[in-house]
C-alpha cells in the first residue's frame, strides 16, 4: 500500500469517528452487576433503534467530578446514574437540568417519588427484613417479631448507623410505615426509637458493607439481618435458603440525571425517555433483582420474578420510601447521637 | 600585637597571630556547628515541608470557619447591631435575602446549609426552601413579615443566633464539639446534653485500652527478651525470627486470621469444646478481648526489640557476682539486673503506647462499638461525613494529649535514659 492510500484511509477513518464521536452519547452508573444488566436492558436496544451508540462509563457517586465539569462548562458525561441523597443536593446546587417531562413520558405512570425535578428512577431498591430459612422454624413476618428474642432465639444484624436503624425501631414499636418519619421528626420520637433499641441492644452484631449481611445470615452469626434486597436475591441464586420479609421494608431510587450544559441534551433525553418505557424496564428487572420504576412494567413481568421484586404490589403494600430530605436535615445529630448510643 | 611564643602566666593564651586562644576556639566550633547544621539542613526542610507544615494547615482546620462568611457577607455585618434575644430587624432579613441570591448563583449554598445544619438540625432544608423562593416578585414592603411567611422557622431567634455565632471566620465549635462542649444560644461554654456526648469517653477509653495493652505487652515481653538473651546464639536468633516473622506480615492479614482463629465456630472455640473446657462458644471476637488479643501481637515485637538490645548489652557477670556475694537470686535480679533494663522498658512501653493510641484498623474489624478509638471517628468524619472540621478537631487534640503525655513521661523516667536499641 501506497504512503498516500494509507493517508486517505486514515483521514477517512479519522473523518468517520469523528461522526461517530460527536453521536456518541455517554452514560455513566455505578458499574457491577447493574451495569451488566443495563447494557443489555437499555445500552445495546436503544442503540438498535435510535442509531445513537452509547458509550458506558462508571464512576463511584463522586459529586467533585459532576461539580468541576459543570463549573468549567466542559461536561462530558451526557446521562449519568445517581443516588437520591446526591440527586437532591445536585439539584439545589445547580449541578443537574431541570427535566422536562414532556420528552420522558407520562409523571403518573412511575412509582411514587420516582419522578424528581431532576431526575427519574431507573430502579427501586430496598433494605429489608432477610432471614435465614434453614435456621427458624417459624418465619418472622414484621419488625416486631425480629424484637422478638424469645420466640426467635440468636443475633440480629443491623446496620451501623441511624439511617434504617432508627426507622426500623420504630416501626417495630409498632409505628406504622407512613408515620414513621413524622414521628421521628420529633424529640420524643427519637427517644422513642433509641428505647427500643436499648431492648435488642445485647442481640445485635452490626454491620457496615452491604454483603455482610448474607455472609451473617449464611453463616449462622445472626438468624435475622437488615439487608439491602438485591444481596439477598443474589444469596439466593447462589442456593442459599435466605428470604425476604417484604412489609416495612423502606426503599429508595437510583435515578438518571442530565449534567448541566450537557452538549448532546437531546440524545440524553431520548436515553432516558428509552429507559423509562416499560418494555425496557422488564428486560433490566429480570437481569438483576431490582424493581423497576415504570408502574406499567410491573404486570409484564412473570409472577414469580415480581416476587423477588420491590415493586410487586404486595411488597410495596407496607414499605416506607426513605426521606432523603429528612436525612439531610437530621443526619448529623441522628449519626452522632447514634454514635453515642453505640458506643456506650 | 603580642607574638611571644612562650605563654605568659597572667596573660591570656593565644594563638600564633596574637587572638586569644578562647576565641579561634570558639570561633572554630561555630564553623563546625555551622557545617554540621548545613549538612541536616535538607534533612530539617525535608520534615518542614512534608511533616510539619502539612501537619500544621490540617490542624489549622480545626478552628476554620469559611462559610458563613464568605456566603452571608452582609447578613454578618448586619446582624451585628442586634441584641441577640428577640427578632433581628429588618436590614437583616432584607439582607439574608439578597446574600441567599447570590449564594444560590455562586452555588455555595451546598456548603453554607451543611455548615449551619451542624448548629440547627434543619436548617439545610430552610435555606434551600428560601432560596428556591426568592427573589421576591414584587419585592414585599417587609422582608421580615415575607420570609416569616415563607417558613416560619424565619421568626425563631435560634436560627438567626446560629448566623451570629459564626460571623467570624475562626470557630472553637470543631475543638468544643472534640470534648462534648458547645457554645450555647446564649453565648456560653456549656456540656453537651448526655444523649449527644462521647468524645470524653472515647478519648479516655482510648488511653484505658492503651495502657491495658501496654502493660500486657511488657508482662510477655519481658521474660521472652530475657529468654533471648540467655540462649544459645543459634537457637536465640531462630526464636527472634519468630518474632519478627509476624512483624514483617502485613496488618490486615494478620487482622484477618484473627478473626478466622476467635470466631465461635473457630479453631480456638472448637478445640476448646472438643476438650471439654467448654460447652458452648465463647465470645472472643468482635469485643474487648478480641482487640486486646490482636493488639498485643501486633504490637508485641515493638516492646521486645528495644529491651532485647538493652540485656544485650548487661553483663552476666554483674548478677553472678550479686549471687556470690549472698543476695537471694531474685533479689539480685530486682536489684542488679532489672534497674539496668529500665532504659529498654521505658522506650519499650513508650513505643507501644504511643503506637496503640492511632489504633484504627485492628478494633475497627475486631471490636464492637464500643471498643472503638478516637482514630475511628476521625476516619469516620473524613470518609462517611466529610466534615474535616471535626477530623482534625479529634486528630489535634489526639496529638497533644501524646505530646502532654511524652513530657510527663520524660519528667518521670528522663528521655536521655531511652533507649530504643
Amino acid at each position: 500500500m501506497s504512503t498516500s492510500v494509507k493517508l486517505a484511509v486514515v483521514a477517512v477513518g479519522l473523518a468517520f469517528v469523528g461522526q461517530a464521536m460527536a453521536k456518541d452519547l455517554t452514560v455513566i452508573s455505578f458499574g457491577g452487576a447493574n451495569k451488566a444488566a443495563q447494557v443489555k436492558a437499555y445500552y445495546d436496544p436503544f442503540k438498535k433503534v435510535s442509531g445513537i451508540n452509547v458509550v458506558g462509563g462508571e464512576y463511584n457517586g463522586e459529586m467533585a467530578k459532576v461539580k468541576a465539569m459543570v463549573d468549567t462548562k466542559s461536561v462530558s458525561w451526557d446521562v449519568l446514574e445517581v443516588e437520591s441523597p446526591e440527586l437532591a443536593r445536585g439539584c439545589d446546587e445547580g449541578l443537574f437540568e431541570k427535566l422536562d417531562y414532556s420528552k420522558i413520558g407520562n409523571k403518573a405512570d412511575f412509582v411514587p417519588g420516582a419522578a424528581q425535578q431532576c431526575g427519574v428512577g431507573i430502579f427501586v431498591w430496598s433494605t429489608a427484613l432477610a432471614y435465614n430459612a434453614d435456621k427458624l422454624k417459624t418465619a418472622p413476618t414484621s419488625w416486631k417479631d425480629f424484637w422478638d428474642v424469645k420466640k426467635f432465639p440468636g443475633k440480629r444484624g443491623l446496620r451501623k448507623g441511624a439511617k434504617y436503624t432508627l426507622e426500623i425501631a420504630l416501626m417495630a414499636d409498632g409505628v406504622a410505615p407512613k408515620d414513621v418519619y413524622k414521628v421521628l421528626a420529633t424529640p420524643a420520637g427519637v427517644d422513642r426509637a433509641f428505647k427500643k433499641l436499648d431492648q435488642l441492644k445485647p442481640s445485635i452484631q452490626w454491620w457496615e458493607a452491604g454483603a455482610q449481611p448474607p455472609q451473617y445470615l449464611a453463616s449462622g452469626d445472626v438468624v435475622m439481618s437488615s439487608a439491602y434486597n438485591g444481596r439477598i436475591a443474589d444469596a439466593h441464586k447462589e442456593g442459599k435458603n435466605l428470604k425476604v420479609v417484604w412489609n416495612g421494608g423502606m426503599y429508595d431510587f437510583d435515578s438518571w440525571a442530565i449534567p448541566k450544559g450537557s452538549p448532546n441534551k437531546d440524545a440524553a433525553y431520548k436515553f432516558i425517555a428509552f429507559a423509562s418505557k416499560p418494555e425496557n424496564q422488564k428486560v433490566y428487572s429480570q437481569n438483576i433483582a431490582y424493581g423497576p420504576s415504570n408502574k406499567l412494567a410491573v404486570p409484564m413481568i412473570d409472577k414469580k420474578e415480581m416476587a423477588e421484586l420491590p415493586t410487586a404490589p404486595q411488597n410495596m403494600k407496607d414499605a416506607v420510601k426513605v426521606d432523603v430530605g429528612f436525612w439531610a436535615d437530621y443526619g448529623e445529630s441522628l449519626e452522632q447521637r447514634f454514635n453515642a448510643w453505640a458506643s456506650k | 600585637m603580642m607574638a611571644s611564643s612562650a605563654p605568659m602566666p597572667d596573660h591570656p593564651l593565644t594563638t600564633q597571630d596574637g587572638v586569644p586562644l578562647k576565641t579561634k576556639l570558639a570561633r572554630a566550633e561555630r564553623m563546625n556547628k555551622l557545617k554540621s547544621l548545613a549538612l541536616v539542613l535538607p534533612l530539617a526542610l525535608f520534615l518542614l515541608l512534608t511533616f510539619v507544615v502539612p501537619i500544621g494547615s490540617l490542624l489549622l482546620r480545626s478552628v476554620d470557619n469559611p462559610e458563613v462568611v464568605a456566603s452571608l457577607p452582609s447578613t454578618v455585618k448586619a446582624i451585628g447591631a442586634w441584641d441577640g434575644k428577640s427578632l433581628p430587624p429588618e436590614p437583616v432579613y432584607r439582607a439574608v435575602a439578597a446574600d441567599l441570591i447570590k449564594a444560590r448563583d455562586d452555588q455555595t449554598l451546598g456548603d453554607l446549609g451543611k455548615r449551619l445544619n451542624m448548629e440547627v438540625a434543619g436548617y439545610r432544608s430552610l435555606l434551600g426552601k428560601t432560596a428556591r423562593a426568592l427573589p421576591f416578585d414584587p419585592a414585599p414592603a417587609s422582608y421580615k413579615d415575607a420570609l416569616v411567611k415563607l417558613d416560619e422557622r424565619w421568626g425563631d431567634p435560634a436560627y438567626w443566633q446560629a448566623i451570629r455565632r459564626n460571623g467570624s471566620a475562626h470557630t472553637p465549635f470543631y475543638l468544643l464539639a472534640a470534648v462534648d462542649h458547645r457554645v450555647d444560644d446564649l453565648g456560653d461554654i456549656t456540656a453537651t446534653t448526655p444523649d449527644q456526648a462521647i468524645y470524653l469517653d472515647v478519648f479516655a477509653r482510648t488511653f484505658w485500652m492503651s495502657a491495658v495493652v501496654t502493660v500486657i505487652s511488657l508482662l510477655l515481653a519481658y521474660p521472652l527478651a530475657y529468654l533471648l538473651v540467655s540462649l544459645p546464639t543459634r537457637k536465640s536468633n531462630l526464636l527472634m525470627i519468630m518474632v519478627l516473622l509476624p512483624f514483617w506480615t502485613s496488618v490486615l492479614v494478620r487482622v484477618a486470621a484473627w478473626i478466622v482463629l476467635l470466631q465461635s465456630g473457630g479453631l480456638i472455640n472448637s478445640a476448646l469444646m472438643a476438650l471439654g473446657i467448654t460447652d458452648h462458644p465463647l465470645q472472643l471476637v468482635f469485643n474487648r478481648v478480641g482487640v486486646y488479643i490482636a493488639m498485643v501481637h501486633i504490637l508485641l515485637p515493638f516492646m521486645i526489640l528495644p529491651i532485647y538490645s538493652v540485656m544485650k548489652g548487661i553483663s552476666p557477670t554483674y548478677l553472678r557476682a550479686a549471687v556470690s556475694l549472698g543476695s537471694h537470686p531474685f533479689g539480685a535480679f530486682w536489684k542488679v539486673y532489672f534497674p539496668q533494663t529500665v532504659a529498654g522498658v521505658g522506650a519499650g512501653c513508650l513505643l507501644v503506647f504511643i503506637l496503640s493510641i492511632g489504633y484504627y484498623i485492628t478494633p475497627a474489624l475486631l471490636g464492637s462499638p464500643n471498643d472503638q478509638m478516637v482514630s475511628y471517628f476521625v476516619a469516620f468524619y473524613t470518609n462517611t461525613t466529610i466534615n474535616w472540621g471535626m477530623a482534625t478537631a479529634l486528630g489535634g487534640l489526639l496529638l497533644a494529649a501524646t505530646m502532654v503525655l511524652y513530657m510527663v513521661y520524660s519528667k518521670l523516667v528522663g528521655a536521655g535514659r531511652l533507649r530504643l536499641g
